[in-house]
């Protein structure tokens, strides 16, 4: 290829997505005002389209770019391409929410390609440096996008929110960097790592500054305890800014989290798999827990995304390539069912007015049966219930921890999973059992059908070929550890 | 060994599946047209799959104890879990006994399911390829998935077209089922990988567990398959189902869904678990005998039907599991006979309380009494189930009963005795219920006013009924199938203990 010989090759997909932002930004300005949402709002679907290509094309050979700060190898290939899935969904669902609740502004598409590049930065950083940048990057961009319907008190509260406790975890973890190069005396990840494998005892301070960085990650995660900004934002952002928050800043993140701790911070997983292992427990605890006296979809979603955060954790915890693989394999599972579960809420509309309600869904099955099956197999799914793709992402990662000789870990995984599966069962008996008052309108427009018939499709046909995805990421996995 | 090209047992499986998709995708022009497609749709397609699965019991060879009519696909290739199917003695009666369960469901639905027949049909259809495949996997986590898959059609059963309490009952059953099973899978992950790295169940059956790791993955298993049963304490769900359940979920539960409970245990416990189960056989007795001696007393002041019956199953399961965990020859035969004779009678018990339900709408017995004059077809149809739960001669619950107790006789006096008051108890509460319901004056006006049974009702008992004659008279057509696999199973059993025994006294010796 003509890019071969040159350093920027790798990050070829970002530079076009940053480039590309900065032209629509340009369209959006120079465009009628009428006509600006709604050209953007294409373009930038063509620009994570192209991205996506591109990232295909860089392919998932390992290579460094940017002065060794960038890294592409086949697991952040992987992830990438989940993010920009899950960006392209959510901006295709978002289409009809903000027109008609006055957000029909050009700037929302841009803002979710900053947050997407952000999230592909986090993904391929390789510095503690590039890790920064992209998460802020993301971050600003999303605390924006979850204040967007301004003169709602809820969005903005939300916005506010999300804002300053994350700009507290901002700080956490670049406490926590900063620490780590002081006793380290380098960001790299490479040189991290050559340095912890040299040495018996890792310095005291360094691992100061690894608990810092995980709080810091933990949060953007959203895994107890630094969940608390979670319900309230998922609640108060536009329905379609909470879907988006749900799955690929939560995907980013999971990649993030998985190359530090696996990558230079290898060495030292005796430390931090005692704080993963806490974390992952408690959020599996607290989502399930705290999910069941939810009456409001958002909140309970925010509960069970937490509980699923947990989960995934459990894979980390296991530190083995099954268990890296395992977390991908969930994240992948995990953002076709939010997805899924996201266009069902985003239809729940009464004579045009959106309702959030879970008991606005009461006897969905008779009115809008499509729907209603399509959510129940998600509920079913996020539940974990065979034969759904829910249940093999739960597999994976309690057969890694219980590979790793983490027992408990999986027990009281296995106990939590039966505790969230009655609010999920609770959903499923709102809309199957319960009799319902008032109709939903039917679900509007095409893609947004599409979106529901296409993942509970593969929610249901994914126990046919569970291999091609599982061998992919028990490959993908394996690049977490070469280095 | 008889070999087939067709891979019968897939076929058997996945042909509702097939029935549902299509029942899924087709609509009537009005709702009685779409109700009575669906009806027939089902009908026919689990009347096709019954016929397939005789072929299954025509190609299936007794007199081998091998798994046959294996079928093999890779699946999760790269982790060790394939896609395996095969039947032995001790897993053919139960393929069977869902396929003949299943139209007898149908067909008992075909007038009380008025609401949303479509969908109803299409549960039912699903339900029977989980409990067809959970019989026939041969690996472990395909098991899992038929076992745990069976809880989402009955839980929308139950839940969708139950009765008052519908909504408790489903989530009660759901969650329990549910809590048992998931420690099954975390025990079935560290199984997986002790045998390094596969989920094959013939692999796992050859694979010597240590001692230690065989009684914890044993506590799992049985924290499944005792809820499954079920077993008392952990029983307090099944009255709950059965009574809201719609009549034809009720016979499914009976039929079918407890007996996962005892086949895991023959499947799983025995074979793989053997020093375990040696250790833990008194927990089982001991949980049995309460069992049997309780529920049967519960069941005889029921004021409910159904709750009755449903009392009087858990007490006839109690029966089962003491016999599984006797290991003996006799006990084993005598709980897959009980079984398969249970699924028949019990399932007929619920029938016929759905045929009177169906007219009154109340399962109080109370409200019923001297059906005998103005129901003769139903007091003697009736009269023959009552009698085969009681375990007359000549009825399949005789010679379940029989054997069960000649079993766990030569096993255990003690057990043998608690069994056999629970017999007289069983005597005691079908009796009861049978005089209050079919004897006495006939006074109630709307009672009086009661059809007897129809054809389609006779039709639905004709099965049934010579099953169970049959099954009581001559019991060798159904034991002689199993006969090579329960010897087997016992032999690897004994051998299993006596080897541990061996290295226990040489490693004695030896200090």
């Amino acid at each position: 290829m003509m890019f071969e010989s040159s350093m920027l090759a790798p990050a070829l997909p970002e530079i076009a997505l940053a480039c590309a932002i900065m032209a629509l930004m340009m369209v959006g300005v120079f465009s009628p005002a009428k006509a600006a949402l709604g050209r953007v709002s294409f373009l930038s679907v063509i620009a994570l389209v192209g991205t996506g290509i591109l990232i295909a094309v860089v392919g998932g050979d390992y290579r460094l770019a940017l002065g060794d700060l960038f890294v592409v190898d086949s697991f952040a290939f992987f992830m990438k391409l989940l993010v920009i899935i899950a960006a392209l969904l959510a901006l295709v669902m978002s289409d009809g929410y903000i027109r008609r609740e006055g957000m029909s502004r050009f700037e929302y598409p841009v803002l979710l390609c900053f947050a997407t590049l952000g999230m592909l930065l986090m993904i391929s950083a390789n510095d503690l440096m590039s890790l920064y940048i992209g998460l802020e990057l993301q971050s600003l961009s999303l605390y924006v996008v979850a204040a967007f319907q301004r003169d709602q008190l809820r969005s903005t509260e939300a916005g506010l929110k999300y804002f300053v406790l994350g700009a507290l975890s901002s700080g956490l973890l670049l406490y926590g960097c900063s620490l780590i190069y002081g006793f380290a005396g380098t960001t790299s990840f490479d040189g991290l790592a050559t340095q912890l494998a040299a040495v018996d005892q890792a310095p005291t301070g360094l691992i100061v500054g690894l608990v810092f960085l995980s709080a810091g990650l933990a949060f953007k995660i959203s895994a107890v305890p630094f969940h608390m900004w979670t319900p309230d934002v998922y609640e108060g952002a536009p329905t379609p800014v909470t879907a988006f928050f749900a799955v690929a800043p939560k995907i980013a993140a999971m990649a993030l989290i998985l190359r530090v701790m696996l990558g230079p911070f290898g060495e030292l997983i005796d430390e931090w798999r005692q704080i993963i292992w806490l974390i992952s427990v408690a959020s599996m605890i607290l989502g399930a827990l705290a999910a069941i006296a939810q009456t409001n979809i958002k909140r309970l979603m925010a509960y069970s995304s937490i509980g699923h955060v947990g989960y995934a954790l459990m894979g980390l915890a296991a530190g083995t390539e099954a268990g890296a693989g395992g977390v991908m394999l969930y994240m992948a599972i995990y953002l076709v069912m939010n997805v899924g579960t996201f266009a069902c809420i985003l239809s729940m509309k009464v004579k045009d007015r959106m309702v959030e309600n879970i008991s606005d869904l009461a006897g969905l099955s008779k009115t809008r049966p499509g729907m209603a099956l399509a959510l129940m197999l998600f509920m079913f799914s996020m539940a974990g219930i065979p034969p759904l793709a829910g249940f093999f992402g739960k597999f994976f990662v309690f057969a890694a921890a219980i590979e790793a000789g983490l027992i408990y870990l999986a027990v009281i995984g296995a106990l939590a999973s039966v505790v969230s599966a009655f609010y999920y069962l609770r959903i499923i008996k709102v809309m199957y059992f319960d009799e319902g008052e008032e109709v939903l309108d039917p679900v509007e427009g095409r893609s947004m059908k599409a979106i529901m018939l296409v993942t509970s499709i593969a929610i249901l046909v994914f126990i046919l070929a569970p291999q091609t995805i599982a061998d992919y990421t028990a490959h993908a996995a394996t690049a977490l550890f070469s280095g | 060994m008889s070999q087939t090209t067709m891979p019968l047992l897939s076929l058997t499986t996945f042909l509702p599946l097939v029935g549902a998709l299509f029942l899924m995708v087709s609509r009537g022009q009005s709702e009685a047209e779409t109700a009575r497609n669906a009806r027939y749709v089902a009908l026919f397609t689990s009347l096709f799959v019954f016929l397939l699965s005789l072929l299954i019991l025509a190609n299936f060879d007794g007199s081998s104890a091998e798994f046959q009519l294996v079928e093999y696909q890779p699946w999760l290739e790269s982790v060790g879990i394939s896609y395996k199917m095969g039947v032995d003695g001790i897993s053919v009666w139960f393929v069977l006994l869902s396929t003949l369960l299943t139209p007898i469901c149908i067909l008992a639905s075909w007038n009380a399911i008025q609401t949303r027949v479509r969908e109803y049909m299409i549960a039912f259809l699903v339900l029977e390829t989980m409990m067809v495949g959970m019989f026939c996997a041969l690996d472990m986590l395909l098991f899992y998935i038929f076992f745990e898959g069976v809880l989402l059609p009955m839980f929308l059963i139950i839940g969708v077209w139950g009765g008052a309490r519908r909504i408790y009952a489903a989530f009660k059953f759901f969650l329990y089922t549910l809590l048992g099973s998931i420690l099954m899978l975390v025990a079935l992950i560290a199984m997986y990988y002790f045998a390094g790295g596969t989920t094959d169940i013939p692999t796992l059956m050859a694979t010597n567990f240590p001692e230690d790791m065989q009684k914890l993955i044993w506590l799992a298993f049985f924290a499944s398959f005792a809820v499954k049963v079920p077993m008392w304490p952990v029983h307090t769900w099944l009255p709950d189902a059965h009574v809201e359940a719609p009549t034809a979920g009720s016979v499914i539960l009976a039929g079918v869904l407890l007996k996962m409970g005892g086949y895991g245990f023959l499947r799983f416990s025995i074979p793989m678990m053997p020093l375990a189960s040696a250790d833990f056989a008194w927990i089982v007795f001991a949980l049995s005998c309460v069992a049997v001696v309780y529920t049967s007393l519960v069941a005889l002041v029921q004021e409910d039907m159904k709750k009755l019956i449903a009392y009087s199953s858990i007490a006839h399961m109690g029966f089962v599991t003491a016999a599984i965990f006797s290991v003996n020859e006799t006990a084993i035969a005598g709980s897959i006979i009980q079984m398969l004779s249970h699924g028949l009678v019990s399932g007929a018990l619920f029938l016929c309380v759905g045929v009177v339900y169906d007219r009154l709408h109340t399962r109080e017995i109370a409200r019923y009494g001297g059906l005998a004059s103005n129901m003769p077809r139903y007091a003697l149809v009736f009269m023959l189930f009552t009698m085969a739960s009681v375990g007359l001669p000549g009825t399949s619950g005789f010679v379940g009963e029989f054997l069960i107790l000649y079993g766990a006789f030569e096993h255990n006096t003690w057990v043998a005795a608690f069994l056999a008051t629970g017999m007289i108890l069983g005597a005691a509460y079908m009796l009861y219920l049978y005089r209050r319901v079919i004897f006495g004056e006939l006074t109630k006006g709307d009672v009086k006013a009661m059809m007897d049974m129809s054809p389609r009702e006779i039709a639905i008992f004709a099965p049934l009924i010579i099953l169970t004659i049959w099954m009581g008279v001559y019991p060798s057509t159904f034991i002689d199938p199993i006969e090579a696999s329960v010897i087997n199973l016992v032999q690897n059993y004994d051998a299993a203990i006596a080897a541990a025994r061996d290295s226990a006294s040489a490693l004695a010796g030896n200090q």
